[in-house]
């Protein structure tokens, strides 16, 4: 044994250096754009994230995919540069442009070496406001799209994501993927595209921020020189995306959906039904028991079907918290002969833990001290930072939230836990959903009280 | 650029600490040189599989890895490939020696919990882990098909890290423990601390933790590099090779062996893929999928590895279009990269790529490819962890000649590996002459 080392016991780390997340100044520019700063020090690099309060859930009933369409097309070409040009000046400062559209929101993040800074913004002010899409860039990018959509037919994940999405939401825009349907991309035309930029991205909507090595001045004065001089457009409602609530979890009936795919391996599962909103108030008890539930590595899904049995090579719950309620689900893909044994302790734990297994005070301080205990990592970089910046203005929260994440997590008590689980996890609603050879899976799906599967095609 | 201090303990182990206290975290990095080019075929994915048991517990805390990281606030993860197997932590600073404590416990005192339960588990999980990232995923098997085409039976980058499944069957326990007693000890490691630490004291915490695992003896030599060498890159002989697969749209894949990391032509591999396909400015971007929308992805890769390296373009065929068309194009690209060499513009373009790539490398402290991963792998692979400046030259000092030269050397038709991955049903979609891999 090592000398001096005690391994009778782990040692105890004591108490976690205090943190806090570095503040964002607010500005608001000339133009009216409200702007969100935050200095990194020692930081070698800058990150800006315009963000746009709409998603694929403000797609037009009629063309799901529009959003994604036009965010996939804001760099190909601007007022100034075509396609190529716009990407060679972005190469030309080593910067790395990334354009995310999520359910709620659209994000455009470029980060470039901290020299670089104000010429990135210049680039993010042609690539969100003055896009050139033309006719031949649109047919192309389109083109792109819809082999992606074709592709996608052949990957299980994705199958399984969109049929779950469908399943929940069959009346909502929540209900369809962000690529959308080949029906509808081909239904499109560069008119809808411009329609929705001019409807959807405005500046007096978006949000501007800035995080990294430069001070709160310089990213003001980067920031006035590339868009202080832009006439204020006359202000204009944004349609902000759906304003509909969906459907929620008591409007919906335990159902199970089965895709073939011939000769499988495995079977992709989701299951689940429709979650919680960001902005409710149990929200960080539903953390805590997605922790407990299938949250982490040790948790008692991964636990039970990766560490005891050894089905799957990990499976996973998230509660994806949207403006409105979007998706619960478990996500995993287990070993084709164990689909019917996996889903259906999927569905006994998420029963259990809500009434007859309650977390215990052990599974309630692990999830607790992984959710607080490992906050400083989360906001190292100028990336996360901005993101955390980002994620506050999407979701209209108070600036002092991630402040008081901690308290509020560590007042979490199993009661509500057991509560959260008993409301936010309901099995009777539940949907399952399950991508794999059905010649061995039908068989035992339909014995499981959801009654007959349901079969679609990939 | 990457300031550190290095000590080597007396068992071998070398310590390599990295200061910033800019946030109250520290990362924990812990390289073995093991990788699947230590195994033996017959035994392949045994370097992986290990790495599964190395969360499983050990001698003194024998209740699973993960917990009193979690418990501490830490991020965890390991990895293995055909070189190296990571291990990593990101602890709070105050959880650091819980850290240390549990690393040197699985190093020093793995065995006595390692069961016969416990690796058939993992063994279970890693089978799970093959079917969901090769056999269930579209294209997943062209690793497989390419290495095995482009090394020997007896080179070691021959198999793929995940290994064969009827490998990963027949290993046995006793396989596990060997393999431990065999790499895993201090001679054969690099640790990393990186963060809110003062070197002095970090040092003498890991001395306390690690200087009494005994040192083990030299690991030995890799098996199959002798004829790797032999071969030569100018011995392997063109190959075509067709898979199909669950898929919609065939793709291609073109491969080569080319020069092993930090090897002279190494870098300049690296400048030729991005010339062909680094962005939208690229010229087989613009060609393929900009100009004739003939592909709608392409992509290379210099594959720098110890023994040895390979280089591969892949493209995937747009709908109504065939391999034999993005075959033309790309072998006429290479044609006239190899005849004229690039434009000064586009070595400015990579090198403003190269050079911030560099910065954006330093943003992390810890997990994969953060700066204690970064100052492990040039520690194992050069002996020297300050080696981020001299990689950096490597690429300052590359001129067009180079890149037209590696161009006109590395990529001859006469030693390319070429697959195509067709929908099932359809092999005379395959570039013509192909015939079918075997891969399981």
């Amino acid at each position: 044994m090592t000398t001096g080392v005690d391994r009778t016991r782990l040692p105890d780390p004591g108490p976690v250096p205090a943190v806090q997340f570095p503040q964002a100044r607010v500005v608001r520019l000339s133009t009216g754009l409200a702007m969100r700063t935050v200095e990194h020090a020692g930081s070698s690099v800058v990150q800006w994230i315009w963000l746009v309060p709409t998603g694929s859930a403000g797609d037009p009933a009629a063309l799901p995919g529009l959003a994604a369409l036009t965010a996939d097309l804001l760099d190909e070409g601007s007022s100034t540069k075509s396609a190529l040009e716009l990407h060679a000046a972005l190469d030309r400062i080593g910067g790395r442009l990334g354009i995310q559209v999520g359910s709620d929101a659209t994000s455009l993040s470029l980060i470039t070496p901290s020299q670089y800074g104000a010429a990135g913004l210049a680039l993010i002010e042609e690539i969100a406001l003055r896009p050139r899409f033309d006719g031949a860039d649109f047919e192309r990018v389109r083109d792109l799209r819809r082999s992606r959509l074709r592709q996608m037919r052949s990957v299980p994940g994705a199958i399984a994501d969109r049929v779950y999405l469908e399943t929940l939401y069959p009346l909502h825009p929540y209900g369809h993927l962000g690529i959308g349907t080949d029906e509808a991309l081909c239904s499109m035309t560069t008119a809808d595209v411009e329609q929705f930029h001019r409807d959807e991205y405005l500046p007096a909507q978006a949000a501007l921020i800035g995080a990294g090595a430069l001070t709160h001045e310089a990213f003001h004065e980067i920031a006035e020189s590339v868009f202080g001089g832009a006439p204020a457009r006359a202000p204009v409602e944004a349609k902000g995306g759906v304003r509909v609530v969906p459907d929620g979890v008591e409007n919906q009936t335990a159902k199970i959906v089965l895709v073939d795919r011939p000769g499988a391996v495995q079977s992709e599962l989701r299951i689940g039904h429709v979650g919680i909103a960001r902005r409710v108030t149990d929200y960080h008890a539903v953390l805590v028991l997605n922790m407990v539930l299938g949250g982490q590595f040790v948790s008692r899904l991964n636990r039970i079907l990766r560490e005891e049995k050894g089905y799957t090579y990990g499976v996973h719950t998230s509660f994806d918290c949207r403006r409105w309620p979007g998706p619960f689900a478990v996500q995993g893909s287990v070993q084709a002969d164990a689909t019917v044994e996996s889903v259906q302790e999927v569905l006994g734990q998420m029963e259990a833990i809500g009434g007859t297994l309650p977390v215990t005070s052990e599974e309630l301080n692990l999830a607790r001290a992984a959710l607080t205990k490992g906050f400083a990592r989360g906001f190292e970089t100028a990336g996360q930072i901005a993101r955390g910046v980002a994620q506050l203005v999407q979701h209209d929260l108070p600036a002092d939230e991630y402040d008081r994440f901690i308290t509020r997590v560590d007042q979490v008590d199993v009661a509500e836990v057991t509560l959260a689980a008993a409301t936010h996890l309901r099995v009777d609603r539940a949907a399952v959903v399950v991508v794999g050879p059905a010649e061995q899976v039908a068989e035992g799906l339909a014995t499981l009280g959801l009654g007959e599967p349901l079969r679609l095609e990939a | 650029m990457l300031d550190y201090m290095k000590q080597t303990l007396d068992n071998g182990l070398d310590v390599i600490v990295h200061e910033d206290h800019r946030c109250p975290i520290v990362a924990i990095n812990l390289w073995y040189h093991v990788g699947s080019k230590n195994e033996k075929p017959g035994r392949t994915g045994l370097a992986h599989l290990f790495e599964h048991l190395m969360f499983e517990g050990s001698a003194h805390h024998d209740s699973g890895y993960f917990t009193p990281l979690q418990q501490a606030g830490a991020a965890l993860n390991g990895s293995t490939n055909s070189d190296r197997t990571n291990y990593w932590e990101v602890v709070p600073t105050n959880a650091l020696e819980l850290g240390l404590w549990l690393e040197s416990d699985r190093m020093g005192y793995l065995l006595p919990a390692l069961t016969t339960a416990k690796f058939e588990n993992q063994r279970d999980v890693v089978l799970n882990e093959r079917r969901q990232q090769y056999e269930n995923r579209p294209y997943g098997l062209a690793s497989m098909a390419l290495m095995a085409t482009l090394f020997s039976p007896e080179h070691p980058y021959h198999w793929t890290t995940i290994g064969e499944t009827a490998d990963l069957q027949a290993a046995t326990i006793d396989d596990a423990h060997a393999f431990f007693r065999t790499y895993y000890h201090p001679g054969n490691a690099s640790l990393t601390l990186a963060g809110d630490v003062d070197p002095e004291p970090a040092f003498e915490l890991v001395r306390r933790y690690f200087d009494g695992i005994p040192s083990g003896k030299p690991t030995p030599a890799v098996v199959g590099v002798a004829q790797s060498q032999a071969e030569g890159q100018e011995t392997a002989k063109a190959s075509y090779l067709l898979l199909e697969d669950r898929i919609e749209l065939p793709r291609l894949y073109l491969a080569w062996r080319t020069p092993p990391l930090f090897a002279a032509g190494d870098a300049g591999m690296d400048m030729v893929a991005d010339v062909l396909t680094g962005g939208k400015t690229s010229r087989l971007y613009r060609t393929l999928v900009y100009d004739r929308r003939l592909a709608t992805d392409v992509n290379a890769a210099q594959g720098s590895r110890e023994l040895a390296g390979w280089f591969c373009i892949s493209a995937t065929a747009a709908p109504g279009h065939e391999l034999a068309e993005l075959e033309k194009v790309i072998a006429d690209e290479v044609e006239i990269l190899a005849a004229q060499g690039p434009e000064d513009w586009e070595i400015e373009r990579s090198l403003a790529q190269v050079e911030a790539q560099f910065v954006y490398r330093l943003q992390t402290v810890g997990g994969f490819d953060g700066r204690s991963d970064q100052l492990n792998a040039y520690n194992v692979f050069t002996g020297d962890p300050g080696f981020m400046a001299q990689d950096r030259n490597r690429y300052r000092d590359i001129t067009a000649g180079l890149v037209q030269e590696l161009a006109s050397t590395q990529l001859n038709v006469g030693g390319r590996v070429a697959l195509s991955i067709v929908p099932e049903g359809s092999p005379e979609r395959a570039l013509v002459g192909s015939i079918p891999a075997e891969v399981a």
